[in-house]
């Protein structure tokens, strides 16, 4: 079903794990559709110095997660959003036709990490859950920026284990404590009460 | 390496006297059972001896087996034959939210034709309420199909209990035992169906041999029209080698079933106790009580089925999964759903089954490589990193 390639990266996947100190983070999927992938990159000079990433999925979407990962480091940014969900398959050696859909996902996850770098380095929404924009899997809506506890649809303004006040960020939308001066996401200035 | 075969519900090895018995009619014993001949005479003698050990299987009338080709395609007969054979009482047939496709797309088929359902929930083991089945009828229904136990969790239906609050009210009653027969006693006098669907293959028989039981009496128009074959109910020349092989699998089956159940039971229970004993995060799928013999059930979680399987492969394991990936269609098993849990729970669906050849040796050495897989597949899950980071161990 699968080829030497595929099963390859599947046994011994390159680059798996996290960048606590990303310069960028994309993560696509969620487990209803089947897979989750997680991306993180360390952009140095424009080019990817590192790539790491986290599955969620079949033995396709962890195969197709390593090959992106080892096709996107030491690439330009331009050369890596260039990478296409094809050229992953076809460097895999193929992939069954109902596969493909995992190959979609490396790519995109590894465009939406790019993609939150740039914003992150224009000062726009920084925050890889609210750039995502996929990650959406339950319980996780919306989370206290602290302790990642969800926060209850009624509760929104106010995490329990914490005991944080929190309010909208104007600017990217993120949740951030009530009263700062600036949103942790995006560092934007928040409205102070008069 | 050592390979360890725990996918019986996917697939049971020929048993030996199996092979033997259907061995003349694959060579010199070709003959059509519709001949007027000697050929033919030996090649029908053999049909209805197999007849009489299907029939005695499940207790019912030889006359009362219709042989067909697989468990799938006793389904659509038994759905479709016996809708049909009844609409002039009315056009609405009940089934449990989690039958097998062939029963499911069945429905979905007379659908076409104006036909209306109702899916019966389950509870979280995956039980029937019989309570649930009584509120679904309606003056139009005709029909109720529950499966006798579902392969995927194990888990055993009240069929009687079932069949008991249908019969009143004239409905007809069809059990889908494919997953059981063999394994489980059954008879259709004490469960109160009309209709059974039942495969060798499940039972150490070949593929292609498989039967319906339909109570004498009640009427069940032909999926396959043609000839006189099986009372005219189902058309084309007999498969007599695999009608041979379902017919000695059955006898085997019948004669063995309490020594087979004996030595599987402890072996199935030690997988059930053991793998959540030496994994975190895994539940047991389907009931503890009323459950087959052969099989054991679990979702482990924030890992997904196929890469499981995968992994197991590689050391020699075969085994099974309703996760999504593992699925043609892409779509998380519509059993697990059913049974309340959520799709990524469901995601990490694993099945296991027990052949008569299993040891105690192969559960030891299932549960000796599995947790080291479950490991490496979890450090590469972003859901358990997450999981770990709210805390969690």
């Amino acid at each position: 079903m699968y080829s030497d390639k595929v099963m390859d990266h599947f046994a011994n996947p390159r680059n798996v794990g996290v960048l606590a100190d990303a310069d960028g983070v994309g993560q696509v999927g969620n487990p209803v559709c089947g897979d989750m992938m997680t991306f993180y990159i360390k952009v140095k000079d424009d080019r990817l110095a590192d790539v790491k990433f986290q599955t969620f999925g079949c033995g396709a979407a962890i195969a197709v997660s390593s090959m992106v990962s080892e096709m996107a480091k030491g690439k330009t940014l331009a050369e890596a959003k260039a990478i296409t969900n094809d050229s992953v398959a076809e460097e895999l050696g193929g992939l069954p036709k109902n596969k493909m859909h995992c190959s979609n996902l490396g790519a995109d996850a590894l465009h939406e990490a790019i993609k939150n770098f740039e914003d992150k380095r224009a000062g726009r929404a920084a925050d890889a859950k609210a750039a995502g924009g996929h990650h959406e899997h339950e319980g996780e809506a919306c989370a206290c920026p602290y302790c990642e506890t969800a926060l209850e649809e009624a509760d929104k303004a106010f995490c329990r284990a914490c005991h944080v006040e929190f309010e909208e960020c104007p600017a990217c939308g993120g949740i951030t404590k009530k009263g700062d001066a600036k949103c942790i996401h995006c560092g934007a200035p928040l409205a102070r009460p008069a | 390496m050592r390979s360890v075969y725990l996918d019986r519900i996917a697939a049971t090895p020929l048993l030996a006297e199996v092979r033997e018995a259907m061995a003349p009619f694959l060579g010199e014993a070709f003959g059509n059972p519709q001949s007027l001949h000697s050929a033919g005479r030996r090649a029908q003698e053999a049909v209805e001896e197999a007849r009489e050990d299907v029939a005695a299987l499940v207790g019912a009338k030889p006359a009362e087996i219709y042989f067909t080709a697989s468990g799938t395609e006793s389904n659509n007969f038994a759905l479709k034959g016996l809708a049909l054979g009844q609409q002039a009482r009315g056009r609405h047939v009940v089934v449990s939210a989690i039958e097998h496709s062939s029963v499911l797309n069945s429905v979905k088929a007379l659908e076409k034709q104006g036909f209306t359902s109702t899916l019966v929930p389950v509870d979280g083991s995956g039980r029937v309420d019989p309570a649930a089945v009584a509120e679904a009828l309606t003056p139009e229904t005709t029909l109720v199909s529950v499966m006798t136990a579902n392969s995927e969790v194990g888990t055993i239906e009240p069929i009687a209990a079932i069949a008991a609050v249908c019969k009143p009210r004239g409905v007809l009653v069809h059990t889908d035992a494919v997953a059981a027969a063999g394994s489980v006693p059954l008879g259709v006098e004490a469960l109160g169906v009309d209709a059974l669907s039942l495969a060798g293959d499940q039972f150490y028989g070949p593929k292609g041999g498989a039967a319906l039981y339909v109570r004498r009496g009640v009427r069940v128009l032909p999926l396959i029209d043609g000839g006189i074959q099986e009372g005219g109910r189902r058309g084309g020349t007999e498969n007599v080698p695999a009608i041979v092989g379902l017919g000695r699998a059955a006898r085997l089956a019948a004669r063995d079933m309490e020594l087979r159940r004996a030595a599987l039971v402890p072996l199935r229970d030690r997988l059930l106790d053991e793998l959540p004993r030496r994994i975190g995060h895994v539940l047991v799928t389907g009931s503890r009580t009323d459950r087959l013999p052969h099989q054991a059930s679990f979702c482990v979680e924030f890992v997904e089925g196929e890469a499981m399987l995968l992994s197991l492969d590689m050391q020699g394991v075969a085994a099974s999964s309703g996760s999504a990936c593992t699925s043609k269609a892409l779509k998380a098993s519509h059993v697990l759903l059913a049974m309340g849990l959520d799709h990524a729970t469901a995601q990490g669906s694993l099945v296991f089954s027990l052949i008569d050849a299993a040891t105690r040796d192969d559960v030891d050495r299932l549960l000796e490589v599995f947790p080291p897989i479950v490991d490496r597949l979890r450090r590469m899950s972003p859901l358990w990193t997450e999981h770990l980071k709210k805390g969690g161990t």
